[in-house]
């Protein structure tokens, strides 16, 4: 095997048609960006599920001093024997895990520790107006919580129960939305790109018939034939990976970061997540370019 | 060298075989002329030799292979061993007399070193000293035909195939392409030329096949062109 003698003829192929390899770069390259895009969007949808799904899944808040009306009524703070009573109830629910009783003081200390950065809302806010809550894992993390929710609904002394999937809910919806639009329009472009490279080889194969030609007859080997092909797509494909990571990298750290300061409980995707993709992106356009032109040689190199 | 077991050759669609029931034997090292009109099956012949077709019924064998069990990736291995002229020389207009050798060993992977030597020694023998870094398209008709000679015997093959390798080029000129294929000949490898050219085939006096609608019609040792009787 002559290396040099191969990607002579890579480079001649590649030049002889060079509309067509820019073209097949370009595409290749916004259709694995699109497709690492998605999967970003996928990872950072998943790492936020699994982050909230390890945490509370119903937070039950008991009324303070300033709930007044509604069911809180106009006494308005829970009483301990209340809440001796509601903790109880929850513990002998058997849908529920754990039952965490977090005390309006616990829960000052956690919210003084979340707006640390904001000193007027921590200055102004006392902590009998934070409620106290009672915060649930359920047995099952995939269940319907509104079997739970609906029954501590009816204790006296609560408050509000709120599911904590439904706040995100919204914000799912939004990212699944994005992630299925990507995915789809990528898709769409890597069969663009499947046709270009189909092409591509069609006419580099065309462009040097004599050379096959004259190969086939004085008895190289299919392989030896084939491989400058084969290596001229595979080059524009990694051409047009190499342009997709660059977009990849400017994805994750303009789109995605931007995205983490909107939703700042999100969990942050690592570089290693970013490197997996590129990965992906990588063995799905180098196989993509290169069992596509082996296919089209099947059918224009024959022996 | 050639053995020829009762080929019978069709082509789909038509009605006619391109070659009958044909059975001959080409010894190693012989000469041999294939004559006979546009049709009569000459270039069918040469396409088998070379397995570019398969025969629809029959058993060829080539430098001690049979072809039917040959699989498709072992043909090159077989065509190594094949040398090809053609009418029209078939050499690439853009790489120099040099190139054009050079690359029938590149795409078998040979070493640069080896080919560095046999080029030379080649282009020497097919009587184009001085010439290497000329263009096909600087060269007369007989030259090219003699690049392309020298392409096909580079890599020392056991039997030259040659497509009326005189078709396009003056009887004078012909003369020394047929000096060179009598020099190739002389090396110990088999050549069979297709040929319509009867001054060439009566000059040499070396065996003649004559086909006919697909049939051999005629097998003669120091033939010539034309019918005998």
């Amino acid at each position: 095997m002559r290396a040099q003698f191969v990607f002579h003829e890579v480079w001649i192929g590649l030049r002889r048609n060079l509309t067509m390899t820019v073209a097949l770069i370009v595409v290749v390259a916004i259709s694995l960006s699109l497709l690492g895009t998605g999967l970003l969007f996928v990872k950072q949808v998943d790492n936020t599920r699994t982050y909230w799904q390890s945490k509370v899944q119903l937070s039950v808040y008991l009324c303070s001093s300033t709930n007044l009306g509604g069911k809180c009524g106009t006494d308005g703070k829970v009483t301990p024997a209340e809440i001796a009573s509601i903790h109880a109830e929850l513990k002998s629910n058997p849908d529920v895990a754990d039952v965490t009783y977090v005390s309006q003081q616990a829960a000052y200390n956690q919210f003084k520790q979340e707006f640390a950065a904001n000193e007027p809302i921590v200055k102004y806010t006392a902590a009998d107006q934070i409620p106290a809550s009672f915060e649930i894992r359920l047995k099952n993390t995939e269940a319907d919580a509104s079997a739970v929710s609906d029954v501590a609904d009816g204790y006296p002394g609560v408050a509000e129960v709120v599911d904590d999937a439904s706040i995100l809910d919204n914000f799912y919806k939004l990212l699944d939305g994005a992630r299925n639009a990507v995915v789809i329009i990528a898709i769409f472009l890597l069969v663009a790109a499947i046709l270009l490279v189909a092409n591509t080889i069609r006419l580099s194969a065309f462009n040097r018939r004599r050379e096959t030609s004259i190969m086939r007859l004085v008895g190289a080997s299919n392989f030896y034939v084939q491989l400058p092909f084969l290596v001229e797509g595979m080059i524009a494909g990694l051409i047009g990976w190499l342009v997709a990571t660059g977009l990849l990298i400017l994805v994750k750290s303009v789109l995605l970061s931007s995205l983490q300061s909107v939703f700042p409980y999100g969990v942050q995707l690592s570089t290693g997540d970013l490197v997996e993709v590129i990965i992906v992106a990588m063995i799905t356009g180098l196989l993509i370019c290169g069992s596509t032109s082996f296919l089209t040689l099947r059918r224009y190199l024959r022996v | 060298m050639i053995h020829f077991d009762s080929v019978t050759k069709t082509y789909a669609n038509q009605g006619r075989p391109a070659l009958e029931n044909v059975n001959l034997d080409v010894e190693k090292g012989e000469f041999v002329f294939l004559v006979g009109p546009s049709g009569s099956g000459k270039s069918t012949f040469l396409r088998l030799v070379l397995k570019e077709e398969r025969p629809t019924s029959g058993r060829i064998h080539v430098a001690g292979r049979d072809l039917a069990r040959l699989t498709n990736w072992k043909v090159p291995h077989l065509r190594r061993r094949i040398g090809c002229v053609f009418q029209d020389f078939r050499l690439l207009p853009n790489k120099n007399v040099y190139q054009n050798i050079a690359f029938a060993l590149e795409v078998i992977g040979k070493p640069r070193r080896f080919i560095r030597k046999v080029v030379p020694e080649v282009i020497d023998l097919v009587g184009l000293e001085g010439k290497r870094d000329r263009m096909p398209d600087e060269l007369s008709g007989g030259e090219q035909q003699r690049v392309a000679m020298a392409r096909a015997f580079v890599n020392r093959p056991m039997i030259l195939l040659a497509d009326e390798p005189t078709g396009n080029i003056d009887p004078a000129t012909s003369i020394g392409i047929m000096k060179v294929l009598d020099r190739i000949n002389r090396t110990g490898t088999t050549v069979v030329m297709a040929t319509h050219d009867a001054a060439i085939v009566d000059s040499m006096r070396k065996r003649v096949i004559e086909l006919e609608y697909g049939k051999v019609v005629r097998d003669q040792s120091r033939g010539v062109y034309g019918q005998a009787y």
